[in-house]
């Protein structure tokens, strides 16, 4: 773009920052938001970690619609992707990476399950879960491994809607005493929330990784 | 009976059926075809059930997780909601039905048609569904991805261009958006519409939150100057997707500006209301002569829809209930045209492999089934009675006329006349024998049906005004009893 | 100023480059960056100013910035898939009117 259109796009954009700085100043220095309601209801949360309260219970509805463009995001990416041919997957990994997989595949793994585990008091959850598996499984995609022929097709299938699945499920099931979508009975919260939790952090694990690999597995035979 | 229907939280499935679909179409792909038309015939069930519980109790204000806002997040439907959804439910039946027979069922890939659909409508149901401006963010998402991939499955140079303009505009949008929301939540404490509206006042924070939010719904409506994404989008997309998207899509985020200018930024709305008027009449003059200039099929239908999308700003510089009443009776009546227009343009596509308009070959006489639907259409987008379009325009007409506005209603006249002249460009090369003729291939009768069915809904429009009148008011969603002078 | 402020502020910088960047680069990759700093603009806005809670942060903003993270990786990867499938298609990773310029 000529020298006079840049200039006043700058021009345009420093007065954009201008205002909206000038906003952002202009909010009271000191406020509570909803930390103090959110406080107030902990006890009935079923967890004591706010931001996991939030995240699963309160604004749970929010989380389910997320896991849902998550899986949309998966369903955009297969169906621009051809499949993966036989030529694709073997490139063979140095020792240094294949050592790094062996080595660190396990840890990850236990990690994961603890930030799943502890997402309940401190932080932590299905999605930082989640996103350590995917890089597990990142690793392993950059080995060259790959899910071989009947795994990849419906079991894939299965696990990439675990979490969304078990996410409606729970919330549709609750309403069955006469109680609102996803109004977790009081003394069954954390055992619910850790239920969607679990299969939460297989799903975005697998999703991620999916996204990653960009096509579509191969898959031995038709499911 | 009834009260026992009324129990049902109908509200809830709404959303959640098309999601369960989704992902029963993802699972089982071979079945795409029998299980996506079930959840569309569900969900249309499940929209009826909830008008006719909405006639019965008034406003249903849903609180999900049992927690009350600001707290949790509410699900709030009046008239204004449920009228949208049944515009959506009513399009998103006709596409439904046409793409069993327009795409190919592909066995290899369980990512094809009905999971990106099904997502599609689920957000949108969610979206005219919500009371909280972040939930709404993440329902916007929801919606611009499923678009974008749903453009993409044309496969060409053409669709894909288009879906990445699309993909880059609507996420810029949907981040003003936020930032609107971030800088709301900070100031008042609560991302719910209900409690904003009382609680927004005068201030930086407002107007800043004002600017970025109605610049990105305006953004994703396609309002002159803004909307130079949309043509090459809407029309190099599959046809029922182009038939979604100027139908539904656009109207969506419409929907959302209505929402923010009634119900959280009345205090602060300055004087946007005329320059959304002038916007508006500049698409509509703008569209309809670009329309006129197009040699293919498809894209004079896109841009007919720039065209059409100004009259819906029309009713802003206006300012009087019945211009509001018409400008949701020419949402709800373009829908059914539009996308009946669509379809019967992606027929004729079919039908010949081309969509060049000077090379229709006798169409009219070949394919008699699609050409009513687009005629019919075309009286309605045209406002010719009777049929919805002409209730909408004489609705806007009445109240520029009323308060003496003489140029709105010149624009809204001249508006019908660019818009006959180019449905009337169409027919006329419909009926004249081409200098070439091609070879024709079948197109299936459910396709051509689909498309006469919706086309016979928008004349059904005009019939029927007093029931989607009386529904509107339920709620009193755009303040008309408390009409400023 | 307070140091949540001096961070808000600096996430409407970032919004706002990230903005320029949107409009000014031509390839497709780097648009999707701008666009990726845009959110973390508005996500470091987000949880900045949750930090004026007089004793624990806000924890609402911050369960909105983790489900814009997952929004944001998602419109990503479907950007990411398209831009390959174009380049795929046309040899650049540029929308076609940006091609034609000189």
């Amino acid at each position: 773009m000529n020298k006079a259109s840049s200039i006043l796009l700058l021009a345009l954009l420093a007065s954009l920052a201008v205002v909206l700085g000038y906003a952002v100043l202009s909010l009271p220095g000191q406020a509570d938001g909803l930390a103090d309601t959110v406080a107030a209801q902990m006890d009935s949360s079923g967890v004591s970690h706010p931001v996991t309260a939030v995240l699963l219970n309160f604004r749970g509805y929010d989380t389910l619609l997320e896991m849902a463009v998550l899986l949309l995001a998966l369903f955009g990416v297969w169906s621009l992707a051809p499949q993966a041919h036989a030529g694709m997957s073997a490139t063979s990994a140095g020792p240094v990476l294949t050592a790094l997989f062996r080595l660190l595949t396990p840890v990850m793994i236990l990690v994961a399950g603890y930030l799943l585990w502890v997402g309940a008091h401190a932080p932590g959850g299905a999605f930082q879960a989640g996103s350590v598996l995917a890089a597990a499984g990142v690793l392993m995609l950059l080995c060259g491994k790959r899910l071989g022929g009947r795994l990849a097709g419906w079991p894939l299938r299965v696990g990439l809607v675990l979490g969304t699945a078990m996410f409606v499920a729970v919330a549709a099931a609750v309403m069955l005493g006469g109680a609102h979508l996803l109004q977790y009975p009081i003394e069954w919260a954390s055992g619910l929330i850790l239920l969607i939790e679990a299969a939460a952090t297989l799903s975005i694990g697998i999703t991620l990784i999916a996204l990653f690999l960009g096509v579509r597995p191969i898959t031995g035979q038709q499911p | 009976m009834s009260s026992g229907l009324n129990t049902i939280a109908w509200i809830v499935w709404i959303i959640l059926i098309p999601l369960i679909g989704a992902m029963l179409c993802f699972m089982w792909p071979r079945r795409g075809n029998l299980l996506g038309m079930i959840s569309a015939i569900a969900t249309v069930v499940v929209v009826v059930a909830l008008y006719l519980q909405l006639l019965d109790q008034g406003v249903i204000r849903y609180a999900v997780g049992g927690w009350r806002a600001p707290l949790g997040i509410d699900l709030y439907a009046d008239g204004l909601s449920v009228l949208m959804l049944l515009m959506s439910a009513l399009v998103g039946l006709g596409v439904s039905f046409y793409a069993r027979d327009y795409f190919k069922q592909d066995d290899e890939n369980p990512a094809g048609f009905w999971p990106l659909w099904l997502l599609m409508w689920t957000g949108l149901n969610a979206l005219f569904l919500a009371a909280d401006i972040f939930n709404l963010y993440v329902t916007l998402e929801l919606l611009g991805l499923s678009a974008v991939a749903l453009i993409a499955l044309a496969g060409s140079k053409d669709a894909l261009a288009g879906a990445m303009r699309y993909l880059l505009v609507s996420l810029l949008g949907s981040l003003c958006y936020l930032l609107g929301v971030a800088l709301l939540y900070h100031a008042h404490g609560t991302v719910d519409i209900q409690l904003l509206g009382s609680v927004v006042t005068v201030h930086p924070v407002s107007y800043a939150a004002l600017g970025l939010m109605i610049a990105a719904m305006v953004l994703k409506s396609a309002l002159f100057p803004l909307h130079f994404w949309l043509p090459l989008a809407h029309a190099s997309a599959p046809t029922p997707v182009s038939a979604l998207l100027s139908a539904v899509v656009v109207k969506a985020s419409f929907y959302l500006l209505l929402r923010l200018w009634f119900d959280v930024f009345p205090a602060v709305t300055l004087g946007l209301g005329l320059l959304f008027g002038v916007l508006g009449a500049a698409a509509i003059l703008w569209g309809s002569v670009q329309a006129l200039r197009q040699t293919r099929l498809k894209l004079l239908v896109a841009y007919s829809t720039v065209a059409q999308l100004g009259y819906l700003f029309i009713p802003f510089a206006l300012l009087s209930p019945i211009a509001w009443q018409g400008g949701v009776y020419f949402m709800l009546s373009h829908a059914l045209a539009k996308a009946a227009m669509f379809m019967a343009a992606g027929n004729i596509l079919k039908f010949g492999g081309h969509d060049r308009i000077a090379d229709l070959d006798r169409v009219a006489q070949r394919l008699p089934i699609t050409m009513t639907a687009f005629c019919l259409a075309g009286v309605s987008l045209m406002g010719l009675p009777p049929s919805g379009g002409f209730i909408a325009k004489w609705l806007l007409l009445e109240a520029a006329l009323t308060f003496e506005q003489w140029l709105w209603a010149a624009v809204i006249i001249v508006g019908g006349l660019l818009a006959a002249g180019y449905v009337f460009k169409v027919v006329g090369y419909a009926f004249t024998q081409a200098d070439h003729s091609h070879d024709a291939r079948p197109v299936a009768l459910t396709m051509e049906w689909a498309a006469l069915g919706l086309a016979v809904g928008a004349i059904t429009l005009g019939l029927i005004a007093p029931y989607p009148m009386a529904l509107l008011a339920i709620g009193d969603p755009l303040a008309i009893r408390e009409v400023s002078p | 100023m307070s140091l949540s402020m001096l961070y808000a502020l600096a996430g409407v910088g970032l919004f706002v480059l990230g903005l320029h960047g949107l409009i000014v680069q031509t390839h497709l990759l780097r648009k999707i960056l701008a666009l990726n700093i845009m959110g973390s603009g508005v996500f470091m806005l987000m949880v900045a100013l949750a930090r004026r809670a007089p004793e624990n942060p806000d924890p609402v903003p911050h369960a909105m910035v983790i489900t814009g993270i997952v929004v944001a990786v998602s419109a990503t990867a479907l950007a990411l898939a398209l831009i390959l499938r174009l380049q795929a298609m046309t040899g650049r990773a540029e929308l076609p009117e940006q091609q034609t310029r000189p």
